[in-house]
């Protein structure tokens, strides 16, 4: 793709291998421009494959480095700030850009080489952060990209005559297909044996003086070195002709949720069946070959079992993304802000806010995670917050035992099924009180606070790349299932070691976990929750639920001794039946619409929002609400039943 | 800037009240009270997603409950932003 120019360098970490002069040379080059200039796509283009994408230390922004080797064997590392407009910077990623390019961050070495990347049919706002960009002091280049996109749109851009009033080298690409990245790569190589003046930092935060006579300077540079029709792209004219209609657009929306939706839930069954019936067999392996007793319970009921109930969310999770990823590199998720914007504007949330609510009733995992969209700090933390009250479908199975053990099947009005009712009831509850906490968090902790503006930019649309989509998932995936599989599957472990330690004494009649840790913890914390009508059992099944909310029905199922092997949960339904009051089943659903009952979305919102402090925030507020709900359910159901 | 502003005040209209369709330039920036801003940084704000006095702007589209946000056309990129902050933006 790239033809044999340059290389990406997979072996070679020793840079003074190569016939730079030291003194002279440049090696880390950062990659700076506006959102959308198509820098991510140069920098695949550059490094391929062979990129490493972390996290900065303290924060949640995302680090992207990779190296590549010149055709004379320069190489150069090359790292992919974070996109911005300005250097005055707003959110948490805009500041690691700020902070690299002028050498104040600790944890990145400052670079000796900016690479600007603009997009050619949009030139003005890229062109306006070069000539701020020129105050801090490091040698840098302009890399027209998009060239081809410009030139069938009739822009004539006089690259020469832009080297001349920018004062910088510039050249073009079309990052997409790998143009013009040979010949970027030689004139690095050029660049690189120059001894590149690198000037004192003048850089202070511009005035709005300073930004007017920066843009007016932009203007004059494309008056004189651009030729451009001032028509908009026709396709997206077109295209935002429905999809940004006040009504038509709406409908398109909820259309493409639609299908999201159908996709993440249908799509992804086959897959999660596969990795169910394969853990499973796994488990069984295990059992068949491993002698009965603790080293057997640890593997299958730790282990397997444990990374199985976090593997599962796979599937869900790369389609979602993939949904994601697609709408973003195809320039929607901007649209689909701007449709929602005052719709949730209401309830003191962002229109960005809008994914990934709608992810989380999936799963709040990858809700919180396309959370990262958002890219002021105080709306991301509230839907980070809210995010796990959307009705997850791991709380299906239980809402489903509950209502079918105590809920009459019976139809009102003749049509409308009441167990059916009750699940939307639940639904809207969880919808409901997500609206209700953002709005009390913006009256309560936000006051003072000012109402963050809605500016962003709606960019052309593009064909989305399916090397950029393939890679961006590869990246997820794997953030996935190392860093929140570590942190989950230790809980997993340590929820097998209460449910099983200790051993039942020899000739007890009860099941083992009776007599575990997890029994005790559920018959110390009893009386908690006897005023909310919970009884000891319950208590105890909240424990392994903690790993996963579904995990009680199975908890549930082994405190009341039914027999595994069959359908467990319809046995448990009508064993519940006879055990609980309905006062105790409706407040048992009425906390689990609130509980943080899920210990992997805790894992989740302490790594993305980095602080545990907002872990415990989440925590302590569902908690809250959750005792709060089951308090008055049960007490308004008693006193109904018994007046 | 103030200056300029008594006098442009009397022929320019803001951007937030402008119907969709309306196209004009930007005659001043002049970022008042109503929105969560301080004024200089509204101003900033505005500038760098390239309303400056000159650029030539067309409002695009607009949302459906109270005709915002709204999407404005200036100088070639297209920019979403809500009615509220669109008063900051003198038009002519």
């Amino acid at each position: 793709m790239t033809g044999s120019c340059h290389q990406v360098d997979s072996e070679v970490a020793d840079a003074s291998a190569t016939p730079i002069s030291p003194e002279k040379a440049f090696h880390r080059i950062a990659l700076v421009g506006a959102p959308n200039c198509g820098k991510t796509a140069l920098f695949n283009a550059l490094t391929g494959k062979r990129q490493k994408v972390a996290n900065y230390p303290g924060v949640t922004v995302e680090r992207k480095f990779g190296r590549f080797k010149t055709q004379s064997g320069n190489v150069f590392s090359l790292i992919d700030l974070p996109g911005t407009y300005s250097l005055r910077a707003r959110s948490p990623d805009e500041e690691v850009t700020r902070d690299v390019v002028l050498g104040r961050f600790a944890g990145e070495k400052r670079p000796d080489f900016l690479l600007c990347v603009a997009d050619s049919t949009n030139l003005r706002l890229s062109l306006r952060l070069v000539l701020e960009l020129k105050h801090v002091g490091l040698p840098m280049m302009l890399v027209l990209n998009m060239a081809d996109i410009a030139a069938k749109r009739g822009f004539v851009i006089d690259v020469a005559a832009m080297e001349r009033l920018l004062g910088i080298p510039v050249t073009t690409a079309v990052a997409v297909r790998g143009g013009g990245v040979c010949a970027l790569a030689d004139r690095l190589d050029r660049l690189a044996v120059e001894d590149l003046p690198r000037g004192e930092i003048v850089w202070q935060p511009p005035s709005s003086a300073d930004l007017r006579g920066l843009l007016r300077e932009t203007d004059a540079v494309i008056r004189a070195a651009v030729r451009h029709p001032q028509t908009r792209d026709a396709l997206t004219a077109k295209l935002d002709a429905v999809l940004l209609h006040p009504v038509f657009g709406l409908m398109a929306l909820f259309a493409v949720m639609f299908v999201m939706f159908q996709a993440v839930f249908v799509g992804a069954a086959p897959a999660m069946d596969a990795i169910d019936s394969g853990f499973t067999a796994l488990g069984d392996l295990a059992k068949a070959h491993l002698p009965t007793g603790l080293l057997q319970s640890f593997i299958v009921d730790g282990v397997i079992a444990g990374v199985g109930s976090v593997v599962i969310f796979l599937p869900q999770i790369l389609i979602l993304f993939l949904c994601i990823l697609l709408l973003e590199d195809f320039g929607y998720m901007a649209r689909a802000a701007f449709l929602m914007d005052r719709i949730m504007g209401g309830a003191g949330l962002h229109g960005r806010a809008f994914i990934p609510l709608l992810s989380s009733f999936a799963c709040a995992i990858p809700g919180i995670m396309a959370a990262r969209v958002i890219d002021q700090r105080r709306d991301r933390l509230t839907t980070i917050l809210v995010a796990p009250l959307m009705t997850c479908s791991a709380r299906i199975p239980v809402y489903t035992l509950i209502i079918s053990a105590f809920i009459p099947n019976r139809y009102l009005w003749g049509w409308a099924s009441l167990q059916g009712l009750v699940m939307f009831g639940l639904y809207a509850a969880g919808i409901a009180s997500a609206l209700a906490v953002s709005f009390a968090a913006k009256k309560l902790f936000w006051r003072e606070a000012p109402i963050p503006p809605f500016m962003l930019e709606l960019p052309d649309y593009k064909v989305p790349q399916a090397k950029s989509v393939a890679l961006g998932l590869a990246t997820r995936a794997g953030s996935f299932l190392t860093r929140a599989g570590t942190t989950i599957f230790a809980i997993m472990v340590l929820i097998w070691f209460l449910a099983s330690f200790p051993a039942p004494p020899p000739g007890a009649s009860g099941p083992a976990i009776d007599y575990s840790y997890a029994a005790a913890i559920g018959r110390f914390i009893e009386p908690v929750l006897q005023p909310i009508g919970f009884n000891w059992q319950i208590a105890m099944a909240l424990v392994p639920g903690m790993a996963a909310r579904e995990v009680a029905v199975a908890a549930l199922g082994t405190v009341y001794s039914i027999s595994g092997g069959g359908d467990v949960s319809s046995g448990v339904a009508s064993v519940l039946a006879g055990k609980w009051s309905l006062a105790t089943a409706l407040a048992f659903l009425a906390w689990y619409v609130f509980a943080p009952q899920c210990a992997s979305t805790l894992a989740v919102i302490r790594r993305e929002t980095g602080s545990t402090r907002m872990m415990l925030v989440a925590f302590f507020y569902m908690l809250a609400l959750a005792y709060a709900a089951s308090f008055l359910v049960y007490h308004v159901t008693v006193m109904l039943a018994s007046g | 800037m103030r200056g300029d502003f008594s006098a442009a005040a009397k022929v320019s209209t803001p951007l937030g009240r402008a119907a969709l369709g309306y196209s004009g330039h930007v005659v001043a920036i002049d970022p008042g009270v109503g929105h969560g801003l301080s004024a200089d940084e509204m101003e900033r704000r505005l500038i760098e997603l390239g309303f400056v006095e000159g650029s030539n702007v067309e409002i695009l589209h607009e949302g459906l409950i109270g005709r915002d946000p709204i999407a404005v056309r200036v100088n070639g990129s297209t920019v979403a932003l809500r009615r509220r902050e669109a008063m900051a933006i003198l038009v002519k």
